[in-house]
């Protein structure tokens, strides 16, 4: 399937940290003929909580975004969706988007994609092991004149 | 009326030329920069995310800077830029169940699935100044334990099992963004969290602590507390698929009050929610109590005139940008409006004088 997993590549490119995915991509030195279909916009999500977590949605607040489109050619085309305000991140993210789809899958998935999910992954067995370190068991003393 | 005045070009500039000066301070001393204030002053730059209703920590961090630390003035600032931001859309409700975890507690359980994990807390601090801070850069590195990585229930959903506390359950109804819409009293839960979730912590603060005096009569407990980052689901509207768009930081409270029941109903205990960007649980845990007291009509309870309970003593005081534009907007100049005052009150003098004179 053309789009497997397509989701999964858009989402460690859109929550990358910027300086290290320009570094990966710039580490590639990749020269990519594309065309816009939409040049980087900075803009806005509103995320939307649910009451009491499992109630009614309402409005959190926004969270920065920026977004653009390419095309490589009339039928390949690439979406950056990325958090923050980083127009170069949005055009990287377009651009490997746009690869991904084309026999130069395997150097993107190889030298970005599996490298943010392995610094994602970091992040998120740093936050877990430092939060079991805090790990408490109270518990509770009988007070004299319970007895 | 408003009658606008001309003029004080040059004395603006001025001032506002000094107000840079003043802003960078002594100029031996190193600058500070952007990711410094977002690395170290994370609980400020978390603060004017979630007042000014935008998660992105380098323009909160500029918001900081530009406003000399004044957080309300870097909240106004934060404000301003984001109404000039394009709306991309609305993401997916978020799942705080699916929380990535840094604190997690419950005051109401002591042994819960998942454990109590205290995370970088204030909480049994001494609160002694720590004269080390001002002399070198030494810090204590966080310590690390295995673990297992599974999700983590929330504490209230055990309490649901047995019908213990009052559910929450989606009505079905489409949220309404008070950024969009004008408010009209009364308004729904969902307008009323927006506006908790952006509104003042101080205010909130003292609106909650006013309830645990008694102004309100609901005692509460936090069920449950954790900060943690949530994955931002958004449809992405070219391609019909669902992405994680975003890793934001939130605080969630969830408040355990006093039971209600009916006929209908046995006994249960009640809930307030609290949900903030950033680690920011005073304010959480405010939020919490103030939705939990402007609940009564909903719980039949009754209405004792206080100020937690009034919806619209609430909501409509608890905007600091609001708050403070019209307050502030008193120091600017009003010398027409005061001038007709003045021309009254001498009338009155002169009126007063002459009846003086007569008798």
């Amino acid at each position: 399937m053309q789009y497997e997993s397509r989701e999964q590549w858009l989402s460690y490119l859109a929550t990358a940290d910027e300086n290290y995915l320009i570094s990966l991509w710039d580490n590639l030195n990749m020269k990519i003929e594309y065309n816009w279909l939409r040049e980087p916009e900075i803009g806005s999500i509103m995320v939307q909580g649910k009451a009491g977590a499992t109630g009614d949605n309402f409005n959190v607040g926004e969270v920065t975004i920026t977004r653009c489109s390419l095309n490589l050619d009339k039928k390949i085309q690439g979406h950056g969706y990325v958090q923050g305000r980083n127009k170069y991140k949005s055009k990287i993210a377009a651009l490997c988007d746009a690869l991904m789809q084309t026999e130069k899958k395997k150097i993107i998935k190889r030298n970005i994609i599996d490298k943010l999910i392995k610094y994602k992954n970091n992040k998120r067995n740093e936050i877990l092991s430092k939060t079991e370190a805090t790990k408490v068991d109270f518990f509770t003393l009988v007070r004299g004149e319970d007895k | 009326m408003y009658v606008s005045v001309k003029g004080g070009e040059k004395a603006i500039n001025n001032a506002h030329s000094w107000l840079s000066e003043i802003r960078r301070g002594d100029v031996n001393i190193a600058e500070l920069n952007i990711k410094q204030i977002s690395e170290q002053l994370t609980l400020s730059v978390d603060r004017v995310m979630s007042e000014g209703s935008l998660y992105d920590k380098d323009l909160s961090a500029l918001a900081i800077k530009q406003s000399r630390g004044d957080l309300i003035e870097a909240i106004f600032l934060m404000r301003a830029y984001r109404t000039t931001l394009p709306r991309i859309g609305s993401s997916k409700p978020i799942e705080t169940s699916k929380m990535l975890c840094l604190r997690r507690i419950s005051a109401t359980f002591k042994d819960i699935p998942g454990k109590q994990k205290l995370g970088p807390t204030f909480d049994y601090t001494h609160r002694l100044l720590d004269f080390k801070l001002l002399a070198d850069g030494e810090y204590e590195k966080a310590k690390i334990e295995k673990y297992d990585d599974k999700e983590i229930p929330h504490v209230l959903s055990f309490l649901n099992k047995e019908g213990l506390i009052q559910k929450e359950i989606p009505s079905g109804k489409t949220s309404k963004d008070i950024t969009r819409n004008p408010i009209n009293f009364p308004l729904t839960r969902s307008e009323r969290l927006q506006s908790l979730s952006r509104g003042d912590e101080g205010f909130l603060l003292g609106l909650a602590y006013s309830t645990q005096r008694g102004y309100a009569r609901n005692h509460a407990f936090v069920g449950e507390l954790r900060t943690g980052y949530v994955e931002v689901q958004f449809e992405i509207p070219e391609l019909g698929i669902e992405i994680n768009i975003a890793d934001v930081m939130f605080t969630e409270c969830e408040s355990v009050n006093q039971f209600k029941g009916s006929k209908k109903i046995p006994a249960q205990f009640t809930r307030g929610y609290g949900l903030v960007f950033g680690q920011l649980e005073r304010k959480a845990i405010s939020m919490a109590l103030v939705d939990r007291s402007m609940r009564w009509k909903e719980f039949g309870e009754e209405y004792l005139g206080v100020a937690a309970q009034d919806e619209e003593f609430v909501i409509s005081h608890c905007d600091n940008i609001q708050a403070t534009g019209f307050l502030e907007h008193i120091k600017l100049p009003h010398y027409v409006d005061f001038q007709s005052e003045l021309d009254l009150v001498r009338k009155i003098r002169e009126e007063y004088n002459k009846n003086e004179q007569r008798t």
